[in-house]
């Protein structure tokens, strides 16, 4: 037991945190401090900085501008991301179909794909779930058809996640409909968003923005060759895939740094007569936040601390769900902080006083009720820590 | 940083964990908390030659040396089979104490015999109607022509009536001191009793009695009171966190195999669901307690860092405590509150450890006051 860093894994961290805050537009990073919306030119013009520094990918095989990073070292680039309030490379190009191409693509899709993708030269979205197939994906229904060289696809995805700005789609389609089980039927299939058929609607969430879609497919044609690995095999790219999806998900490093606003915010209110952060109620609430908050932290360093056997650690399952359950609490937080004033939320900054901070304090929280859903619900959490972990 | 256990560690471990589960199962620890001291002299004496009651002292005071992790470890296999022997009470705290501030001639009195199992040396320090503070002001010490003597009462003191030595805090002038008592000294009354979770406590009454200084000078002696009890409170969230883990279990296999409307309470989402939330409590508590034992065994943490450690190793071991206590109970239904079964007593224990040193409510309040420092470090 050790609790130090080493010294090499203590100028690792130096070196990012340098990176990240001297490197990466103060702008930018102040757009993602004070929760407005990332455009598409700030990720990619970010994107393309880390990937110029092998800071984009590094959790790729090396070969595809991977690095040879322990996973605590991976831990502390995202920790130091998060804290630094970058945007983080885009999940679906770093996190997901990059992964996936790089462990099942052929030679040829790994040239194509893999350096624009990393680049975000690409921009991907992902064609997964549907209106009938949410928590329970594999019974999806979107069908692709062998015709000739192609696979003609019908039917429909939503929640696709800046799905306005892709320029790809990889998208889980049931090839083979008289699979004995659901999951064997399925097939990942790859194409460009203008494809002739691929229609897009927006879909507005609470907090008044776009940043989720539906997307319809229509006698969408997909040459044979745009089929990621095996056919039927889709299912198993898709756990893969949203194993990987779950890596970094607990998100400590914004947390800590929501409440590290929440507290500067506090001193900027008055309530009974005094700087609401001198309130015993609300220091308590904080120092309780700030005690899970590490208890999460620590535990998301026992994994790292001790996957490097390649056996995923039990207690990896806890990230998600009480990463989730800390982001909204954190949100949540900073929307009591702002008291009335978070009714200002839509005002524009010459209709009202209201600080920025408070204006968008309801709208996050309300954005942030998603982080418990995607990902795997919380529910989903809870079954397979009863199933897998607790044998039940 | 490095959360794991290096091999003699394991080996440390697994000695402990095989005496422990072979001394008790639940029949056998009704039967020893029965009977008085409340604990297993025999078990007592066998940890004290695999050396366990020495880990934490130097060599030279009749120790072994070792630090806050094999104390964690131990602490833990005890809170697995809730072993009533009081090891947190009277090696982490009592011992920690005298090693801290005791004389070298006093530590080589006290410890050696403690470390032997020989003597069994306990803090006397909670005082009626005060709580978790680390002064004393119920009793007071006065300096004569013979020597010191203590004058009023200690409640509840663990094992204070089997206790051979008694290290006993007292006001003294510019504050708190402590001080060693025989158990056979002149003015020394001793009422023992059972508490809820099968251990015992007593009642102290300390008239005129005659008593030695610990250390040298009468300086105050708060923030070494301080520091045994942040140093106690760590080793108690891992004897919590073994309680826990055995609660879980249990409860886990009781799903399992008991059966309602014909068929395994498992297959009802509403019970597997709060299994998994006791399974997400348990594990935040074990991190943020291997988390303090680091901290406390890391070279340079300053009192303060400590402390805070403490405090926040005590926040959720008393949140996650209570509940994994109480639905490890509601999920087996009648059975759980039953003194004939299990996991009440576990329920049981993990309630005595919240109040002995301090709860999570208290600790929130120490918090509060830091909350002004920064961002919360995890690897300083």
């Amino acid at each position: 037991m050790q609790l130090h860093l080493s010294p090499e894994d203590q100028a690792f961290r130096d070196e990012m945190r340098t990176f990240f805050t001297t490197q990466v537009p103060q702008s930018i990073r102040d757009d993602v401090a004070a929760h407005r919306d990332v455009t598409k030119e700030q990720y990619v013009e970010v994107q393309q900085i880390l990937n110029a520094a092998g800071l984009a990918v590094p959790h790729w095989p090396a070969e595809w501008g991977g690095r040879d990073w322990t996973p605590l070292q991976r831990h502390i680039w995202r920790e130091e991301m998060q804290l630094a309030a970058v945007p983080e490379p885009l999940a679906f190009n770093a996190s997901m179909i990059g992964p996936v191409i790089a462990a099942f693509g052929n030679q040829e899709q790994k040239e194509r794909f893999l350096p624009e993708t990393a680049n975000l030269d690409i921009w991907w979205c992902q064609g997964f779930s549907e209106p009938d197939a949410g928590s329970d994906l594999a019974s999806l229904r979107t069908a692709a058809v062998r015709d000739g060289e192609d696979w003609v696809v019908n039917g429909q995805k939503t929640w696709t996640t800046l799905g306005q700005h892709a320029d790809w789609i990889f998208c889980l389609c049931r090839t083979d409909p008289g699979a004995e089980k659901k999951q064997r039927g399925i097939s990942l299939l790859v194409f460009p968003m203008d494809t002739p058929g691929v229609t897009l609607r927006p879909i507005e969430l609470l907090d008044g923005g776009f940043e989720v879609n539906e997307v319809f497919f229509e006698d969408v044609r997909v040459p044979a060759e745009n089929l990621i690995g095996e056919e039927n095999r889709g299912w198993d790219y898709a756990k893969f895939l949203l194993g990987n999806e779950r890596v970094g998900i607990a998100r400590v490093g914004a947390t800590k740094r929501m409440l590290v606003d929440a507290k500067a915010h506090a001193t900027q209110i008055t309530s009974g007569g005094r700087p609401l952060i001198e309130d015993p109620s609300m220091r308590a609430r904080i120092a309780e936040l700030e005690t899970e908050l590490l208890a999460l932290e620590l535990t998301a360093l026992r994994v790292v601390s001790n996957s490097s056997d390649g056996k995923p650690n039990p207690a990896s399952s806890v990230l998600k769900l009480r990463g989730s359950e800390l982001q909204q609490a954190a949100t949540e937080l900073i929307v009591d902080i702002a008291g009335p004033l978070s009714l200002a939320s839509f005002a524009d900054d010459e209709a009202t006083d209201v600080p920025e901070w408070a204006r968008s304090a309801t709208p996050e929280f309300l954005n942030y009720r998603k982080v418990s859903i995607y990902g795997g619900s919380n529910e989903v959490q809870r079954t397979i820590i009863a199933g897998t972990i607790l044998g039940l | 940083m490095d959360f794991t256990f290096d091999t003699e560690q394991h080996a440390l471990r697994e000695a402990v964990a095989g005496l422990l589960q072979r001394a008790y199962d639940p029949e056998k620890r009704r039967a020893v908390t029965k009977d008085e001291p409340g604990f297993d002299e025999k078990t007592w004496s066998q940890l004290a030659e695999m050396g366990v009651l020495g880990l934490p002292f130097a060599e030279e005071d009749g120790g072994m040396g070792a630090g806050q992790a094999e104390v964690a470890l131990v602490a833990t296999e005890i809170g697995k089979v809730l072993a009533p022997e009081p090891f947190v009470e009277s090696v982490v705290l009592a011992g920690g104490l005298v090693a801290a501030v005791g004389t070298a001639e006093q530590r080589a009195e006290l410890l050696g015999p403690l470390a032997e199992g020989a003597s069994l040396v306990v803090f006397a320090h909670a005082e009626p109607g005060s709580r978790w503070t680390p002064t004393a002001t119920g009793v007071t010490a006065a300096q004569g022509a013979d020597g010191w003597t203590l004058t009023g009462v200690k409640e509840p003191v663990p094992s204070g009536a089997r206790a051979d030595v008694l290290v006993v805090s007292a006001a003294v002038e510019g504050g708190t001191a402590l001080f060693v008592v025989r158990a056979d000294a002149a003015g020394l009354t001793r009422t023992g009793y059972r508490t809820h979770d099968g251990t015992r406590a007593a009642r102290v009454t300390l008239d005129g009695t005659p008593a030695e200084l610990l250390g040298e000078g009468t300086a105050d002696r708060t923030a070494d009171v301080e520091l045994a009890l942040a140093r106690a409170t760590v080793a108690y969230a891992h004897e919590a966190v073994g309680a826990m883990q055995t609660a879980l279990t249990t409860t886990s296999e009781y799903l399992k195999t008991r059966k309602q409307f014909g068929v395994p309470l498992s297959k009802f989402q509403a019970l597997t669901f709060r299994a998994a939330d006791m399974y997400v409590s348990l594990e935040l508590v074990r991190s943020i307690a291997l988390w303090a034992t680091m901290v406390l065994d890391a070279e340079g943490s300053s009192p303060e860092a400590v402390l805070a450690a403490a405090d926040r190793a005590r926040l959720q071991t008393s949140k996650a405590g209570r509940h994994i206590g109480k639905e490890a109970i509601q999920l087996h239904g009648g059975i759980g509150v039953t003194a004939e079964y299990s996991v009440g007593h576990y329920t049981s224990r993990l309630t005595a450890i919240d109040h002995l040193l301090g709860d999570g409510a208290w600790a929130t309040g120490r918090l509060a006051e830091r909350i002004d420092a920064g961002t919360v470090e995890a690897l300083p």
